[in-house]
């Protein structure tokens, strides 16, 4: 199992107060994410980013919040079998979980290279496969962590403070 | 610039409600990857592409953009045309290419986005 980890030096006190705090989310919601739905990725995303606008975030973390939030649903819908996404809503965060029902990352150091892509000709044709999708996360996320390993579920989990 | 320009300088249609063509335009970005649309832009900006899947109104969704330029002669289909009536999100489409729908809005003056 290879366990990837990256924690914004801005946000290292308010992950530690978190980690500590364990706090109760304020709201917690659940999706589907369906294999090669191209059509219907990216409205969790969209729904989760509404949300948090209706909570008074502001517009630059909201922009940070949806495009994490939507490089990592395509990601399920592009590469995975299919899998959940749980959103938790804090008073000062939001907590999002990614994870697909496989087949898992064979690479993740090689995958978390910007322009390292295994995306097939139909997600290239959709105009993804760049190879900036983790890294696009990494940037936008003031945590991301991610486990996966071959033949196995991958798990991706970002934090965005407001 | 206002889109109604826009389209005159790129002999575009535009797809979507003709309210949209007051729409003030302050900036432009052209690209067919997603990811680099993603992270370019920070500010609202118009948009110059060829993709024309559900992803790209969807886009819109997650960044703002004030309006999407299907460059080549693409045309989206009517659902996506709806969408983005549903979003208030002006289509226009041009038989231009990428490169010289760029070239005559910069030399008209439209600046690229902040990147």
């Amino acid at each position: 199992m290879a366990v990837y980890c990256n924690i914004s030096e801005d946000a290292q006190q308010k992950y530690e107060h978190f980690t500590k705090e364990k706090p109760n989310p304020e709201m917690s919601i659940e999706y589907k994410v369906g294999h090669k739905d191209f059509v219907n990725s990216g409205k969790a995303s969209s729904e989760i980013k509404l949300m948090l606008k209706r909570l008074g975030v502001n517009p630059e973390i909201l922009r940070k919040v949806a495009v994490a939030s939507y490089e990592a649903e395509i990601n399920v819908t592009a590469h995975s079998l299919g899998g959940d996404i749980i959103c938790d809503i804090y008073l000062d965060c939001v907590h999002i979980k990614f994870i697909d029902n496989g087949p898992g990352i064979k690479n993740l150091e090689k995958a978390l290279e910007p322009g390292w892509s295994t995306a097939d000709d139909l997600v290239r044709e959709m105009g993804f496969g760049a190879g900036l999708g983790l890294p696009n996360i990494k940037k936008n996320a003031d945590v991301m962590h991610i486990e996966s390993a071959e033949n196995q579920s991958t798990i991706l989990q970002i934090i965005v403070f407001y | 610039m206002k889109l109604r320009e826009i389209v005159e300088l790129l002999d575009g249609v535009l797809l979507t409600d003709a309210e949209h063509l007051d729409r003030e335009i302050t900036c432009a970005f052209g690209s067919d990857l997603i990811s680099d649309i993603l992270m370019c832009t920070k500010e609202a900006t118009l948009l110059l592409t060829g993709l024309t899947n559900p992803q790209v109104i969807r886009l819109s969704d997650m960044i703002d953009l004030l309006g999407i330029i299907f460059v080549r002669g693409k045309k989206p289909a009517d659902d996506l045309i709806e969408m983005a009536n549903a979003r208030d999100l002006p289509l226009i489409t041009t038989k231009f290419t990428l490169y010289k729908s760029a070239g005559i809005l910069y030399n008209s003056g439209l600046r690229s986005c902040k990147i």
